[in-house]
């Protein structure tokens, strides 16, 4: 009972804040962005013990797949594309609204599909190299794309802007991450209660033995990675329509930015539980909106300091800091020991 | 696509180009082995991923681009970046890697992600984002007919970086730290048990590491161009040569870097200079995905 009055609690907040802080929408729209990308990092670094650090990869993809699909619905990718002519092209309202449904549920599906071709080469890689891999991926990625004159190169793609009021505009962004947000929590609330959680959560313990005891470990791999890049893919397609105009390597396969900063989350939040990455998102977003200004040039050293500070002193999180203080709070019981006579 | 083909029928029309790329590829390669054996020797020692690799290599060089503009001769910038960077890291040490030694893999490797974004940045503050190189006075040499040039800047950068190879080889060959460095990796804790301070060793190797890093940074800084955003790929080509030669290694570490120094100017011969980056990356991958087929062999002969 208790709980469900918790939940109304945190939906109204959801339903309300974009009309309360009507200045903040954007922003508050970047913390959902964040929340999501943290909680689909979780799925396998923290849940299934694959640390990723090319999750971006999928968020770049999500992009650039989403902005095609809907230019392509319409016009010549290629001539859009090419010099300043997506100037000169227009949209009509349907044309645009079809082509971001159908864009972004179009980025979280292909992305999925990269997802399992991808984790098929990947995910004999263990540990570390796993890890270097996947950078890897994302990196090139961003490299071969911004070469690629067809997508526009490294100038990237201009995309129409919201037609209609532009605070209108802002709201329905907002609604599209917040509500990508919310089903993605509600999945992932049901997920770690089945028999699929249990099996990654094996995976992550002992790959070995969970193998040995008849868990189809790649299988069980690719599916939690195609599902996590599907709602990395959905939020990046969003993302595209949100900034407009998008180009390769800082702000579709931003390796540094974002990539860093959703693993910096749920590490901040408490790795593997289901709360930790959106306390350590919503923790993270506030420390960097609300520093960023005073930090006068210096916020990416400051940026690289608080990864540092945080892997090497903090690395259990908030959840973890508060699993070791208040142990109930989970339901576990500490027997307390009478220190003998 | 046919601008490829044509760089590729070129290869073929004039084979002292490939000549050129060669000798090319394999003097940058020469540069790519040192950070590479400064990792594997990080990495085999203390079980540390050091992603800064390609920041230590980029901080030495803009070590010695800042005292030659002040007058120094560009030439004492090698042991001087050697010793700055030999100082930074024992700094970097003392306070990050001490700690995440014992901790699993994925904290020192993040850590030192972060560390890596620190670095760069804080560089760029310092010296700005343009890219920088101290030019050499030195004649460039010409064979066959002007198809291949040699800078005698090069030269003397590759001979420099044999030296400060065949010094750092000895050093851990002959001296009393050096075999104390290879007990240790070879076995910490019975390291300990015979009395070998393995917390200096590791203060150590990790300083020797930002050394040699260092040197080569200051060779680099002579022969080609530094940027404080370049660190990355310098980190990438390190672990590409590390992946693929294994480690302790030494003589696949030096080939492998001579080859992937030749690879990529081919690959920016034929697909053109701004793939370039793009090319280590795919190197990489290649390099992995080679290693897991090995793996899966392995596994499927012991079942």
């Amino acid at each position: 009972m208790k709980k469900s009055i918790f939940y109304a609690l945190l939906l109204a907040i959801t339903l309300v804040a974009p009309f309360v802080f009507p200045d903040f929408r954007t922003q508050l729209a970047t913390l959902w962005l964040m929340i999501v990308v943290a909680m689909t990092w979780d799925m396998t670094g923290g849940q299934m013990g694959y640390n990723s650090l090319g999750n971006i990869f999928f968020y770049g993809t999500g992009m650039y797949v989403a902005a095609l699909i809907s230019i392509g619905l319409v016009h010549d990718v290629g001539f859009y594309n090419n010099a300043a002519r997506s100037e000169l092209m227009t949209f009509t309202d349907a044309q645009y609204f079809t082509g971001a449904i159908v864009g972004i549920i179009g980025a979280g599906l292909f992305c999925a599909i990269t997802a399992v071709v991808i984790g098929y080469l990947t995910f004999g890689l263990r540990g570390p190299y796993f890890a270097i891999g996947t950078l890897g991926v994302a990196i090139a990625a961003g490299e071969l794309v911004a070469n690629w004159d067809w997508v526009g190169g490294g100038q990237g793609i201009a995309l129409p802007v919201y037609p209609g009021n532009l605070d209108v505009g802002k709201l329905f962004f907002y609604f599209l991450f917040a509500g990508t947000g919310v089903a993605l929590f509600i999945f992932l609330k049901w997920l770690y209660t089945t028999r699929f959680g249990a099996a990654i959560n094996a995976i992550r313990d002992d790959e070995e033995k969970a193998e040995a005891m008849g868990i189809h470990t790649l299988r069980y791999k690719l599916t939690t990675w195609a599902m996590a890049a599907f709602f990395v893919g959905v939020v990046g397609g969003i993302s595209a329509f949100q900034l407009i105009h998008f180009e390769p390597l800082e702000t579709a396969y931003q390796t540094i930015n974002l990539g860093i900063f959703m693993v910096v989350c749920v590490l901040l939040g408490g790795k593997g539980t289901l709360w930790g990455p959106i306390i350590g998102a919503i923790l993270f977003h506030v420390i960097k909106e609300v520093t960023w200004n005073y930090l006068l040039g210096w916020q990416w050293v400051a940026l690289g300091a608080l990864i540092v500070i945080t892997v090497v002193y903090f690395q259990d999180g908030v959840m973890g800091w508060l699993m070791h203080k208040k142990p109930e709070w989970f339901g576990i019981r500490v027997e307390r020991k009478e220190a003998p006579q | 696509m046919d601008q490829i083909l044509g760089n590729i029928s070129l290869l073929f029309e004039f084979p002292v180009v490939n000549l050129k790329i060669v000798i090319d590829g394999v003097m940058i390669g020469a540069l790519f082995a040192l950070a590479a054996y400064g990792l594997a020797l990080v990495w085999g020692v203390m079980n540390v991923k050091n992603l800064a690799q390609g920041d230590f290599v980029i901080a030495g060089g803009y070590v010695a681009w800042y005292f030659s503009r002040h007058g120094m001769p560009p030439l004492f910038g090698v042991p001087l970046a050697f010793v700055v960077m030999w100082v930074i890291g024992w700094v970097v040490y003392k306070l990050v890697i001490s700690r995440v030694i014992e901790r699993d893999l994925f904290t020192s490797l993040l850590a030192t992600f972060g560390l890596a974004i620190m670095m760069a940045q804080i560089m760029n503050l310092m010296f700005g984002s343009d890219t920088q190189s101290i030019q050499l006075k030195y004649d460039t040499l010409y064979f066959f007919d002007g198809f291949v040039d040699v800078p005698i800047a090069k030269l003397i950068g590759v001979t420099l970086a044999s030296a400060l190879a065949i010094g750092v080889i000895l050093f851990m060959k002959k001296s009393r730290m050096g075999q104390a460095i290879r007990a240790t990796a070879q076995d910490a804790r019975a390291a300990r048990i015979l009395g070998i301070d393995t917390e200096k060793v590791y203060a150590f190797t990790f300083s020797l590491n930002a050394a040699i890093c260092g040197a080569a940074g200051a060779i680099i800084v002579m022969v080609w161009v530094i940027q404080p955003f370049y660190g990355i790929s310098y980190s990438i080509r390190a672990f590409v040569i590390v992946t693929a030669a294994g480690l302790g290694n030494l003589p696949g570490v030096i080939a492998a870097g001579l080859g992937i120094g030749a690879a990529e100017q081919y690959g920016a011969h034929i697909f053109g200079i701004g793939y370039q980056q793009a090319i280590a990356v795919l190197l990489l991958l290649l390099v992995l995905l080679y290693r897991l087929i090995q793996q899966r062999r392995v596994r499927q002969s012991l079942s």
